[in-house]
């Protein structure tokens, strides 16, 4: 019974605890064996957490026994665990499959570090999630951006270490400013934990060091979520990492970095001082247009797949942006269901993409012309991924695309079913020019002795692809979830 | 078996049929057995559902619910019953034809071919039954994406572009207009479950209400309005089975079908009786049918010609829904089926010309009829049918069209239908003069085309005369549509 009281702790302290393991034993099977375990641990843990908040309920854990202010107290609501559940997910499914791809893409003697290092990854967007504390939540940051930074630098492409050192410089930015707005409320209040913060802010909210905290943390928290146009580092770290961490970073970091864009905005700031003091949505809505506009029009032109779907995160999180800057409840509760359905549509197709890297050798489409008959599995999985990047019904997609835009209509802001359409539209292009070219185009001669990916990476495949139905066909489950975050975190709004 | 069963059935038979079939692609003579049988079963069960739904039964089927308020729910009324009836009679016809067709001209990736076959037999079935916008826009989409590997089957430069401008357009359409229609619907009713009678009364001015229709009706692509009518001539690269059961029948009548479903249950006739926009919707029909049909002459290769007469035959049943009088109603949904028995048997008359000569193109056609006596019959009497001349079913929904227009004293819709019976006429006569009485110029020996083919379109030409003879059910399920009455 104690060990299910820790829970709040237990899903960062578990694989921030594999992390050194795994350097520890230093051999690739043994490290992936612990990274396995430890994700698959954490993610029962966050299911118990899950269960424990499904109904709104808010769990308080004291970090050491030390109550808060003093000490650091970690707060999971339904909102925490929803977002938890697709970090320590994804990462479950992502081990699956890492130990036949990294076998391939990473130099035996640094495999046991590139696990350390994910777990790292993991545990520091796993905290920044859990915890109720301003500061921890810096820290938390860094570990998960440090250990990303070396993530990506392990690509094979030489590219990747400037990729990586883009992030790097980026990132750091991004913290800094983080730091920078956290000092200011500290300063100001003379508290960090949040919802101690959250009760003082009203009392000095027209300082000009609370507008100025606000402004730092805004563009901090916009770098590391790819907010156009400070995104212009996610295409070359997603297209030249190696696979595994594109398919775990595409589908869970930036929905961290959204999740702290709605804590320090809602529960934080309070929607009061953020909405109508700040007036934030009138800052998302042009640039989350622009996002989807034009990130999806660069995708169209991308020859490299993971690139082209690397610009179409970034058009992705322009959807969820705009959930964000309708202010609505509807409108938060349609981000936050693209946040998970996100997250499975480009887990799918990342992790198709690691399959044909696996076979292949290269994701440009080019070399791929005709590849479906050789892998009509692989394939398969990534038209249904990309059925749903359109939103095609009865998939995930569909439904949170159906709840943008009833949350548009209800705001009163029909202009945006155009740019939501057009958005679309631009997604089937892109994604079309790949199924064509793989399975209606003559074979490329230098496939013709192709067959299917192995099992490890065609089964995670398919467990991501069928999510995707399984979500856009039972989509209760989901959006009740949402909806019951949403009513936790703006309770007073409307 | 009671209502929800069947209709249980008919929507997973096609999708059980194209998982044998991509099961059983390597053992040819199994998987063409497979591909002849599993129409027929549907066809015996679709056959069974009129008779509850003419009592007044409306079998209902909820699969899943989806998002609160939101399901995945199939309904069996009159107009979806006809149209599902029609779509499974000719699915087995097609399912012989095509097994002759891709044998006889060697065709690649066959078992893609029969699979996506019944995929897209499956959309049309989920069109036909669903019981509101939603499950029928997933259907429309499924329609759409199952029958793009159809068109681009060839593989080569034309059948990809072609390919490309299909799955463009239709795309276009739904998702830039039928999609926001749909959740404007959902916005201002609060629901998107059929009903009698409409579900929108009341609830939009006269100028908004009319955008969403236009919305609609544009949005629906499939329908083939002009000028959204362009996919339908980039289909034709498609093999001839695919023009000809699914953009002669399942694909186009499902988006006619589409239009009568939003006509009848989502606005309701009198609704629209006095919108504006009604007006504007008969008038882009009406034109459709006079450009379409004038393109019709101008075209010499034989399946384009085809293809614009079905754009203008198409616009038939648009305009005989927004002439909005009973009788034009009746006349519309008599229509789909009129239409299809006449418009499959000359797709099937262009393939069978290809299969045994290689000919696309109208002017080779000359004497063509003596060397292949059934096809050109069958050709014939599929042409009649269009024309609107009895004994063909052509002519039934033709007389109901202009009592319609004749009750409603519409002398526009009148004078369109009869100058396109004349335009009919005269692209359509030609090539029947061209192939029975101009001598052969050139001496290419060849016969008939292989027999399932010949036996495919004799059976087809064959249906649309019995139509004529034999119209009761069709009849009575028109008869049954809301608006139309007894």
């Amino acid at each position: 019974m104690t060990l299910f009281e820790h829970l709040p702790v237990l899903v960062v302290i578990i694989p921030l605890l594999a992390a050194p393991l795994c350097v520890l034993l230093d051999r690739p099977v043994l490290a992936w064996l612990a990274a396995l375990l430890a994700s698959w641990a954490t993610f029962a843990a966050t299911i118990g957490l899950v269960a424990q908040t499904a109904s709104g309920e808010t769990i308080s854990y004291y970090l050491g026994g030390w109550a808060p202010p003093w000490g650091i107290e970690y707060r999971i609501d339904t909102l925490a665990a929803y977002v938890l559940l697709i970090v320590s997910g994804i990462a479950a499914v992502v081990m699956l499959a890492a130990r036949t791809s990294v076998a391939k893409e990473i130099p035996a003697d640094r495999a046991a570090r590139f696990y350390a290092a994910l777990m790292l990854a993991m545990a520091g967007l796993m905290g920044i999630v859990a915890t109720g504390d301003a500061f921890n939540v810096f820290v938390f940051l860094e570990i998960s951006s440090l250990s990303t930074y070396a993530l990506i630098s392990m690509g094979r492409d030489r590219r990747a270490l400037y990729a990586a050192f883009q992030y790097l410089v980026m990132g750091t930015i991004g913290a800094t400013f983080i730091l920078i707005g956290i000092g200011f409320l500290y300063m100001m209040t003379g508290t960090l934990n949040m919802a101690d913060l959250a009760a003082r802010l009203p009392a000095v909210s027209n300082a000009a060091t609370i507008s100025a905290a606000f402004a730092f943390l805004t563009v901090g928290i916009g770098l590391k979520l790819a907010l156009f146009p400070l995104h212009l580092w996610l295409p070359n770290a997603y297209a030249y990492a190696p696979s595994m961490v594109s398919v775990f970073l595409a589908a869970t970091a930036t929905k961290v970095a959204v999740y702290l864009m709605l804590r320090f905005v809602f529960t934080v700031f309070g929607h009061e001082f953020s909405l109508e003091q700040m007036a934030l949505h009138y800052v998302l809505l042009p640039l989350a247009v622009v996002a989807i506009l034009s990130a999806s029009l660069v995708a169209v032109f991308q020859q490299d797949l993971k690139r082209m779907l690397a610009y179409s995160s970034v058009a992705q999180i322009g959807y969820i942006l705009l959930g964000l800057a309708l202010m609505s409840p509807e409108g938060v509760t349609a981000a936050l269901l693209h946040v998970f359905n996100h997250a499975l549509m480009k887990g799918a197709l990342f992790m198709a993409l690691a399959a044909v890297m696996w076979r292949v050798g290269s994701v440009q489409l080019t070399d791929l012309a005709g590849l479906g008959r050789y892998m009509p599995w692989t394939l398969g999985a990534f038209v249904i991924g990309a059925l749903s990047l359109i939103g095609v019904p009865l998939t995930a997609g569909f439904v949170s695309k159906w709840y943008l835009v009833t949350a548009a209509i209800d705001a009163g802001w029909w202009w945006l079913i155009p740019v939501i359409a057009v958005g679309s539209l631009l997604a089937v292009i892109y994604v079309w020019r790949v199924v064509e070219v793989v399975w209606f185009r003559p074979p490329n001669p230098a496939l013709v002795d192709q067959r299917e990916a192995p099992l490890s990476l065609l089964g995670p495949t398919w467990a991501l692809a069928l999510a995707n139905l399984y979500f856009g066909i039972h989509a209760d489950l989901t959006t009740g979830t949402a909806e019951t975050a949403v009513a936790s975190l703006l309770g007073g709004l409307r | 078996m009671s209502g929800p069963t069947l209709i249980a059935l008919m929507l997973s038979l096609p999708f059980l049929g194209a998982l044998l079939i991509s099961l059983s692609g390597r053992a040819v003579a199994v998987r063409d057995g497979i591909v002849l049988l599993v129409p027929l079963v549907l066809l015996a069960v679709v056959l069974q559902l009129p008779s509850p739904v003419l009592v007044g039964d409306r079998p209902e089927l909820v699969l899943v619910e989806m998002m609160p308020g939101l399901s995945l729910s199939f309904t069996a009324e009159p107009l979806g019953v006809l149209f599902a009836c029609v779509a499974s009679l000719l699915w087995p016809i097609a399912s012989l034809y095509s097994i002759g067709y891709l044998r006889g001209n060697n065709e690649q990736h066959q078992t893609r071919f029969h699979a996506c076959f019944a995929l897209a037999i499956g959309g049309a079935m989920g069109v036909a039954l669903a019981g509101n916008l939603v499950t029928l826009f997933a259907a429309y989409e499924l329609l759409t994406l199952s029958t793009y590997p159809l068109v681009a089957h060839k593989g080569n430069e034309t059948a990809i572009r072609g390919a490309r401008t299909y799955l463009g357009v239709l795309l276009l359409t739904s998702i830039g207009f039928l999609l926001p229609a749909i959740l404007w619907t959902w916005a201002v009713a609060g629901t998107v479950e059929f009903t009698p009678g409409g579900m929108l009364a009341g609830k939009l001015d006269d100028g908004l209400m009319g955008l969403l229709l236009l919305l609609y009706v544009y949005g629906i692509g499939k329908s083939a309005l002009m000028p959204v009518h362009r996919w339908l001539p980039a289909a034709m690269v498609a093999p001839t089975p695919v023009s000809a059961l699914l953009h002669a029948v399942a694909v186009v009548k499902a988006g006619v079908l589409t239009v009568l479903k939003v006509v009848v249950y989502v606005f309701g006739t009198e609704v629209l009786t006095g919108l504006a926009a009604s007006d504007w919707v008969f008038w882009i029909a009406a034109s459709t049918i006079l450009i379409a049909s004038s393109i019709a002459l101008r075209q010499d290769n034989l399946k384009r010609r085809l293809a614009y007469s079905t754009i203008s035959q198409l616009s038939y049943v648009v305009m005989g829904a927004f002439i909005l009088a009973p009788l034009s109603l009746l006349g519309a949904a008599l229509h789909i089926a009129a239409h299809a028995f006449g418009k499959i048997t000359l797709f099937f008359a262009a393939g069978s010309i290809y299969t045994a000569s290689h000919k696309t193109e109208i002017s080779q056609l000359d004497g063509i009829g003596w060397k292949m006596p059934w096809t050109m019959t069958a050709f014939t009497i599929g042409a009649l049918s269009m024309i609107g001349i009895p004994p063909a079913a052509g002519f039934l929904s033709k007389w109901y069209l202009l009592l319609g227009a004749w009750q409603a004293e519409h002398l526009a819709a009148l004078a369109v239908i009869t100058l396109s019976t004349l335009l009919n006429a005269a692209y359509f006569t030609p090539i029947i003069y061209a192939a029975w009485f101009k001598p052969a110029v050139d001496d290419s020996r060849h016969g008939e085309a292989p027999v399932a083919i010949v036996l495919a379109l004799s059976l087809t030409a064959l249906l649309t005369l019995l139509l004529f003879f034999l119209p009761d059910l069709p009849l009575a399920l028109a008869q049954a549509i809301p608006g139309v009455g007894s």
